[in-house]
């Protein structure tokens, strides 16, 4: 019934698998995929635990419509404690494994323990074995699938797993499925190579069963009517991608620009949606190639492209003249606008690299970003890099340091640090552009305030997918709100934080946020799962997985401090654009936001707020 | 005056040929308004969802009453999104 009731426990150190029953009235609490899966991670591991010790356990949770004909329906997440950030790690994937997941009869499986010697999980349908991966360690994200589908013979297998940037260590690196659809940030990729589980496939032959098919019918097909008649979801994201972002970005004063030094990129435009499409190279063919859907989905905002095959990082490797994924929008500013570099081929054999070797490519670009600006002020020396020229603008210097960051050599070993670590190792911690050790993304808290505190506040550590304020504040959706100005913004991130959560918890994008509102979302949720789902059952779900992530991170060690932001969004006023002259409000908002929230001055939540949630 | 017209995404068709990173100069009547500078190109209307002028969000639904300035840059969109 949405459900499928069952959850597959994986122990590595012994090599077991086995089904038991999915917890109910957990469920009925918190719905699935990142609410659900965070429940079980706080209830069964103490939250200070080591993220690459044994003891971190690591969920793939569905959600009740995954797999579904719910529009979008096909999402996962990955929850564990991440090594990036110390704090809970959740991240979410589109394509096709999480549907299939569901197919073979599973909401979601709990990896603990670690592996003797490398193996990858295979499940077919309610059967689930541990086999020997041997031969694929050491391999690609793209050789692994291949290998595995070969092995079993059978194409219409569905493979999550890592390249060699999770085996090594790399503290951003993810968990890549149908080949470039990412699990994306925390590092969740290290994780999974600390257990020496290379990958996970799955085959699944069933449905999905819902509790109230007419009523789950109409809801979804008229939510579908909805995307399609709503011009951003039915034409804008299928048609220009999420990269057309980048001159609306840019063109408002809030990209961060070469390490955040400045919110404005001249070299915006040869990166963009624009660009991707303008015709390229001796043979004039554009870079971007088509969209593409994940599971179920009927937006399609997804980008494939192609490197020229001229181009200077693949002249001779034709091995990446194929089609692939990419650029989406944050991969794109972060190879690119954070790094000052404007070569959109560099950039999308950069992000196919990040693919094929599991890097998230926002942590990575960001991290590059920090070096070169250490570079050119001296701090790092021609000794330090292995003679990498990390100058700001170098193309050859990015399309470099992400051939070595996968493979964990010369300094790309230390770029697989993260900005944080990296930056406190040379003595500028200053110069990280990360909250709680994870990198922000694509949105200058300068000139788009309420992003200041979606980043501070955020339970996985600076990220954009957990308020996506930049939806009221830019784009004027569901209604418009001033970019530049705190009033507000507190009661703005949390109503985006706390539905935000409840849609990763469904198993839908929340790209569907463009158009639907929680009023589209409710009915689809109550036709698939037994009891009452109404629009105020997910805002409360929603608020309590928001609560309980606090508590974990309150729990392993997280405080007040650390709902911070780096300095120069503090300090440093913005040089261009609409936000000249201002920082971020942060100072004023954070405490406006605790009082929203029912936490105490010091943001831990007050024994009242806990009991309203029960928690 | 003088302003900078920028046409993305799909209005990107509506700027003269030849015209390179989404951008015209143009020479138009003092005073001009946004609507008035859209028509001169020949934007249909209904696809300007998001009007930037020097990056700040201007209604579309009042681009007819809002004049623009000498060195003015106007940036106009159809739907988007992203994330
Ligand atoms: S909207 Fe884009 S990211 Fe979301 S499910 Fe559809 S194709 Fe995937």
């Amino acid at each position: 019934m949405g459900w499928t009731g069952k959850v597959l426990r994986v122990d590595l150190t012994k090599g077991t698998c086995a089904p038991e029953d999915l917890n109910r009235e957990w469920a009925d609490q918190y719905m699935g995929q990142r609410g659900l899966a965070s429940k079980y991670l706080a209830e069964e591991m103490d939250p200070k635990t080591d993220p690459l010790s044994p003891d971190n356990k690591m969920i793939f949770a569905t959600g009740p419509l995954t797999g579904t004909c719910a529009s979008t329906g096909g999402r996962y997440s990955v929850i564990t404690k991440g090594p990036l950030t110390g704090a809970i790690a959740c991240s979410n994937s589109g394509g096709y494994w999480g549907a299939e997941l569901k197919f073979a009869g599973w909401d979601m499986i709990i990896l603990e323990g670690k592996s003797k010697k490398p193996v990858y999980l295979c499940i077919t349908d309610d059967k689930a074995e541990l086999l020997d991966a041997s031969e694929i360690w050491g391999k690609s994200v793209w050789d692994t699938d291949a290998w595995i589908k070969t092995r079993h013979q059978d194409p219409q297998m569905h493979v999550s797993g890592i390249g060699i940037a999770g085996e090594n260590g790399v503290l951003f690196s993810c968990i890549i499925n149908d080949l470039h659809r990412a699990a994306g940030r925390s590092g969740v990729g290290a994780v999974m190579g600390s257990k020496n589980l290379k990958a996970i496939a799955v085959r699944g032959t069933g449905g999905v069963k819902v509790d109230d098919f007419p009523a789950f019918l109409a809801a979804t097909s008229a939510a579908k009517e909805v995307l399609a008649g709503n011009a951003v979801t039915g034409e804008g994201l299928p048609t220009f991608g999420t990269q057309v972002l980048m001159n609306v970005i840019n063109e408002a004063g809030a990209l961060p620009t070469r390490n955040t030094r400045d919110v404005q990129f001249d070299g915006a435009h040869d990166i963009s949606a624009e660009a991707m499409a303008e015709p390229s190279g001796k043979n004039g063919k554009p870079n971007l190639l088509a969209n593409q859907a994940c599971f179920g989905c009927t937006i399609a905002c997804g980008r494939i492209s192609k490197v020229n095959e001229e181009h200077y990082t693949v002249q001779n490797k034709p091995e990446y003249w194929h089609a692939s994924g990419g650029l989406e929008y944050e991969a794109a500013w972060a190879l690119g606008a954070a790094t000052g570099v404007n070569d959109l081929d560099a950039l999308t054999y950069a992000n196919f690299i990040c693919n094929e070797q599991g890097i998230d490519p926002i942590s990575f670009g960001a991290t590059v970003g920090a070096a070169m600006e250490m570079y050119e002020d001296g701090t790092l020396t021609d000794k330090d890099t292995g003679g990498l020229k990390l100058k700001f603008g170098s193309a050859e210097a990015l399309t470099t340091a992400v051939e070595l960051t996968g493979k964990a050599e010369g300094f790309g070993a230390e770029l697989g640090l993260g900005s944080k670590r990296l930056c406190d190792k040379y003595g500028k911690p200053e110069l990280s552009m990360t909250v709680k050790g994870q990198e922000f993304p694509a949105y200058d808290p300068r000139g788009i305030q309420g992003m200041g505190l979606t980043y501070a506040t955020s339970n996985r550590g600076a990220c954009h997918l957990r308020s996506y304020t930049v939806s009221s504040e830019i784009l004027g959706i569901p209604e418009k709100t001033d970019p530049l100005v705190t009033d507000g913004k507190a009661d703005l991130v949390k109503a985006f934080q706390d539905a935000t959560a409840a849609v990763d918890s469904s198993g839908l994008c929340v790209f569907t946020t463009f158009a639907w509102t929680l009023e589209d979302i409710a009915p689809q949720v109550d036709g698939a799962l037994p009891g009452n789902w109404s629009v105020d059952k997910l805002l409360e779900v929603g608020e309590r997985i928001w609560n309980l992530e606090r508590q974990f991170n309150l729990q392993a060690g997280f405080t007040a401090k650390d709902d911070n932001l780096p300095k120069r969004l503090l300090k440093d006023a913005a040089k261009t654009g609409p936000a000249k002259g201002l920082v971020s409000g942060l100072k004023k908002m954070l405490p406006e936001y605790y009082a929203a929230r029912g936490w105490t001055k010091e943001g831990v939540p007050t024994n009242e707020t806990l009991s309203r949630l029960a928690l | 005056m003088n302003i900078t017209l920028k046409l993305y995404a799909s209005l990107g068709a509506f700027l003269p040929p030849g015209s390179a990173r989404n951008t015209i100069e143009l020479d138009v009547a003092e005073g001009a308004s946004i609507g008035e500078v859209l028509a001169l190109q020949n934007v249909p209307r209904g696809n300007c969802h998001l009007i930037l002028v020097n990056g700040i969000f201007t209604p579309p639904v009042s681009a007819d009453g809002k004049a623009l300035s000498e060195g003015d840059t106007l940036a106009v969109w159809p739907p988007v999104a992203g994330g």
